[in-house]
């Protein structure tokens, strides 16, 4: 196989890596003020994320820098082109970060509210945009002969594109109810188990629509099985969920969209980001990419350390695998704080 | 104001920002491992207790450090795209490598150390906190250089067809002479950074703590934090002026433009003298007022006392020979290939200043203190309260002087700064972005500071027999964690 292949397969593999693990996080974020009444309960809800949040969002940095030194063109056109939506996606992210880490510091009801807002917009903001930002890679936009990107910002808000958004927040939604359903105990795992079959049915329809569009638009054979077994994957996941298999319904999310983000890539490929002008230019896997050199330095780190972090993941699940309750939840850092 | 503009103060101000918080994630990973090693090896709790009040502080800074970070990341793409387009297939390969060993390290063993002390044995979790810190080291190592190659471009070629820069050595990128010593000077100066923070709080405490009761447990402790601090402040500072020295030699060897701003040396001396203030017209060309030291500025440049040290005015005709007209000329109007020379001249001075002052003050400190004494002065005490902004601010003055000084060029002889903004972003769009960044980085500032504050004043938690750190065992499967958020 060509090493530009490996890259765009490897680069495929972080985004789909990225998705299924922040999807579920951001999906925690984003049912706080649904399942979490009270504040031991957000904490409960925060601390599901707790120790692994961070380590899933350098997935998403890793993306980026793979794509910046595998297929430079890509990165800047997209980067770039895509500017205010990515403004907005940093925002949220960056707001969202701190308050995992700042909203405990406090005893006191203003400050815990406001940094709830910032959990909850920081997660509802990307899990939206990566939708809009995806559709639109893979249905192409405007760009010239030069490789810029010249449609305006308001141009990325395109029904197909919000189709996309509403699709993975509606995703992101069912895999973070999932996961609560698998990591409390108590109340909220019932609540969390029942609200995911209801999200996760509005989930599958806007999904299946989606992914039909995108089928017919620029689908191939390889892209049509990936959709068909992410379907598969996302209704099996849905049925265990009543019958509290909540590790099997986690799978089936989890699967699902892995394997919608991977058939998102094969329906891209061999473009890396094509144009919709009659004019421009479609960026490719060849003429975005780096030199076979760099290419060949990355394969050979990527090779080695990539399974060394995926086993320290994997790890770090291990260790804090058992389900948490409120009565896990010890007393402020700060106690009778005020301001 | 154009997009160009916009840019530039966008790159300062997100990134001066990041580096605030930097080089106290890397030293101050170190020395809470330090402690909780000290912990481990001695039994004594009050070393358990600076690792956790440390330990707090130390994730209040990193939670900025890491959402900046981000930023940085995306920025490239976003503002540089022509310069993403040139160099990505040099510089995209140490970021994307940086991701993979070192973020990847940090954030998932320091999730392990937040949450872990009842879930791993005590020694398998301080092993966490050390690895965390060799996760900075990693970062910080890929990312210099990554720098260090636009300051001196190395093992590449440049390709006419495409119009991109083409790595061909990678060993060259990552053993860059200058990436050989801006390492060990970055990082000390983050030890630097890190200790002096943890002194001038700790002697704050120990002066409270004191007046209360000079021979209490408190006062032990924080006596412990402050002289142990102040001893890696003073010998950290030295590393750091000696890197610093042969750096100014490897300086003046690759852009010997950058040491001529840095002294406003406008005619070539031999021998050169160092002058310590000068006092000029606002664009450096005529000084009024000048403090100098004879041969010394030889010294720092080429390594002897009589050594010649090319000026301003004839840099100006060699670089034009070699690169001929200053493509950014129109643009900076100090003169063709000159930086802003106030500006280099400056920062230059601020750096190697207050990092003597820093030294100064730990030495005070450390002799104030000897054997048991407890000073009162208040000179003393402003001084140390002051402390932890000396190096803080340095790093910053030697980060604007490293990248103004290179300037008009983004990478050294190949691309000017100029060329390198991403020509299809309006300058509406930057001034969007510039603004939002610059207001959020604002607002954290704040409520960083204060939350910090609060933390300080608290001080660190007593440690009774009940919360030592135990592993769980099934039977406290309903007993709250030690730590949750
Ligand atoms: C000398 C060290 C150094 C320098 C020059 C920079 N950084 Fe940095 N960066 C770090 C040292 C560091 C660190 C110590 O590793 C941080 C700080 C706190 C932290 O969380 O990790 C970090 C965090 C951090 C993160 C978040 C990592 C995470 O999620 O865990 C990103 C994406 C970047 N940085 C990217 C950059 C880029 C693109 C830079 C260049 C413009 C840059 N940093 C300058
Ligand atoms: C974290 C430490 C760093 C600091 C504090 C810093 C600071 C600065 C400053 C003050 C400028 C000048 C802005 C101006 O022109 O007015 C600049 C420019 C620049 N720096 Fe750095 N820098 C740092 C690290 C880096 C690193 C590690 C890279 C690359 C990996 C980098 C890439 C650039 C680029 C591309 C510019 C061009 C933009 C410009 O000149 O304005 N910098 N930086
Ligand atoms: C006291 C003697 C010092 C000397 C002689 C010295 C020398 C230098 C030189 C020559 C550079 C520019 C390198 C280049 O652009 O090629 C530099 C950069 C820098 N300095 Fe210093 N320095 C000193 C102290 C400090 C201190 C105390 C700190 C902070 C605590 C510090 C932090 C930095 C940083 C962050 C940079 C930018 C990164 C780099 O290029 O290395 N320096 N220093």
């Amino acid at each position: 196989m060509e090493l530009t292949t490996v890259w765009f397969a490897l680069i495929a593999i972080l985004w789909m890596g990225y998705f299924a693990l922040e999807g579920f996080d951001f999906g925690v974020g984003m049912l706080l003020p649904v399942l979490g009444k009270s504040d031991r309960e957000r904490r409960v809800l925060i601390n599901t994320i707790g120790p692994v949040w961070d380590g899933n969002e350098v997935w998403l940095l890793v993306a980026g820098g793979a794509t910046f030194a595998a297929f430079p063109e890509w990165y800047a056109t997209l980067f770039s082109g895509f500017y205010l939506p990515l403004l907005l996606i940093l925002v949220a992210l960056i707001v969202r970060g701190v308050a995992f880490e700042y909203r405990h510091k406090h005893e006191d009801a203003t400050w815990k509210s406001r940094w709830d807002t910032a959990i909850i917009v920081g997660s509802f903001v990307p899990a939206f945009l990566w939708g809009v930002a995806f559709a639109n890679i893979v249905g192409g936009v405007k760009i010239d002969a030069e490789m810029e990107y010249v449609g305006g910002f308001f141009e990325l808000l395109n029904p197909y594109a919000l189709l996309g958004g509403a699709m993975t927040l509606l995703l992101f939604l069912t895999h973070g109810a999932v996961f609560i359903s698998l990591k409390t105990d108590g109340p909220i795992r019932l609540a969390a188990r029942a609200l995911a079959v209801k999200v996760g049915l509005a989930a599958a329809v806007v999904t299946v629509v989606f992914l039909t569009w995108t089928q017919l638009e620029t689908g191939s054979t390889a892209s049509l099985v990936a959709f068909g077994l992410a379907a598969v994957a996302l209704v099996a996941g849905l049925v265990a969920l009543p019958a509290a298999r909540e590790g099997w319904a986690f799978l089936g999310t989890f699967l699902a969209i892995l394997l919608g983000v991977a058939g998102l890539f094969l329906a891209l490929f061999p473009d890396v980001m094509p144009t919709t002008l009659a004019d421009g230019i479609s960026l490719t896997t060849t003429n975005a990419a780096a030199t076979a050199y760099t290419l060949k330095i990355m394969t050979v780190v990527a090779a080695i350390f990539t399974p060394l972090v995926l086993m320290y993941q994997a790890w770090t699940y291990w260790v804090f695998r058992k389900r948490i309750s409120v009565h896990h939840i010890p007393e402020p850092a700060l106690a009778g704080q005020g301001s | 104001m154009d997009p160009l503009d916009i840019a530039r103060w966008q790159f300062a101000i997100t990134t001066v920002y990041h580096f605030m918080f930097v080089p106290i994630s890397i030293g101050l990973s170190a020395m809470v491992a330090g402690y909780q090693v000290a912990w481990l090896r001695t039994g004594n709790t009050q070393w358990l207790r600076l690792t956790r009040f440390f330990g707090k502080l130390f994730l209040i800074n990193f939670a900025i450090g890491v959402v900046t970070g981000i930023v940085q990341e995306f920025q490239f793409g976003m503002n540089w795209s022509d310069y993403s387009r040139f160099v990505g297939d040099v510089f995209g390969a140490p970021l994307a490598i940086e991701g993979l060993l070192a973020f990847f390290l940090e954030s998932t063993f320091l999730g392990l150390w937040i949450f872990g002390w009842d879930r791993l044995p005590a020694k398998l979790h301080n092993a966490c906190m050390w690895l965390v810190h060799l996760g900075t080291l990693f970062s910080a190592y890929f990312i210099l250089a990554a720098n260090s190659w636009m300051q001196n471009p190395v093992g590449y070629a440049f390709n006419p067809e495409t119009g991109r820069a083409e790595m061909n050595d990678f060993a060259a990128v990552m053993f860059n002479k200058v990436q050989l010593v801006t390492f060990p000077h970055v990082v000390l100066a983050a030890y630097m950074t890190a200790a002096a923070f943890v002194v001038g709080i700790a002697f704050w405490h120990m002066r409270r703590e004191q007046a209360v009761d000079a021979t209490s447990d408190e006062t032990s402790m924080w006596r412990k934090a402050t002289r142990t601090g102040a001893w890696i402040v003073l010998v950290t500072g030295i590393g750091v002026a000696a890197v610093g020295d042969i750096q100014g030699k490897v300086m003046t060897e690759v852009q010997p433009m950058k040491m001529a701003a840095a002294e406003a040396l406008y005619e070539t001396e031999q021998p050169a003298s160092f002058s310590v203030l000068t006092i000029g017209t606002p664009d450096g060309e005529h000084e009024k007022f000048a403090i100098t030291i004879p041969r010394l500025l030889s010294f720092l440049a080429t390594g002897t006392t009589d050594g010649e040290v090319k000026g301003i005015r004839e840099l100006r005709e060699q670089y034009k020979e070699t690169y001929g007209q200053d493509p950014g000329a129109a643009y900076y109007s100090a003169g063709d290939y000159t930086p802003n020379i106030p500006t280099t001249y400056w920062t230059f001075r601020f750096m190697m200043g207050l990092g003597f002052l820093a030294m100064g003050v730990a030495t005070w400190l450390l002799w104030a203190t000897r054997k048991g004494r407890a000073p009162a002065g208040r000179l003393l005490y402003l001084a140390v309260v002051l402390l932890p902004f000396m190096p803080l601010f340095a790093n910053s003055m030697g980060w604007i002087f490293t990248e103004l000084g290179r300037q008009p060029w983004a990478v050294f002889g190949l691309m000017t700064t100029a060329s390198a903004v991403s020509p299809g972003v309006s300058a509406t769009e930057m001034l969007i972005s510039l603004i939002t960044l610059t207001a959020v980085y604002g607002v954290l500032a704040i409520v960083e500071v204060r939350l910090l504050l609060t933390y300080i004043r608290k001080g660190a938690d007593p440690v009774t027999e009940d919360d030592l750190p135990k592993v769980r065992s099934d039977d406290d499967a309903d007993k709250p964690f030690a730590f949750a958020y």
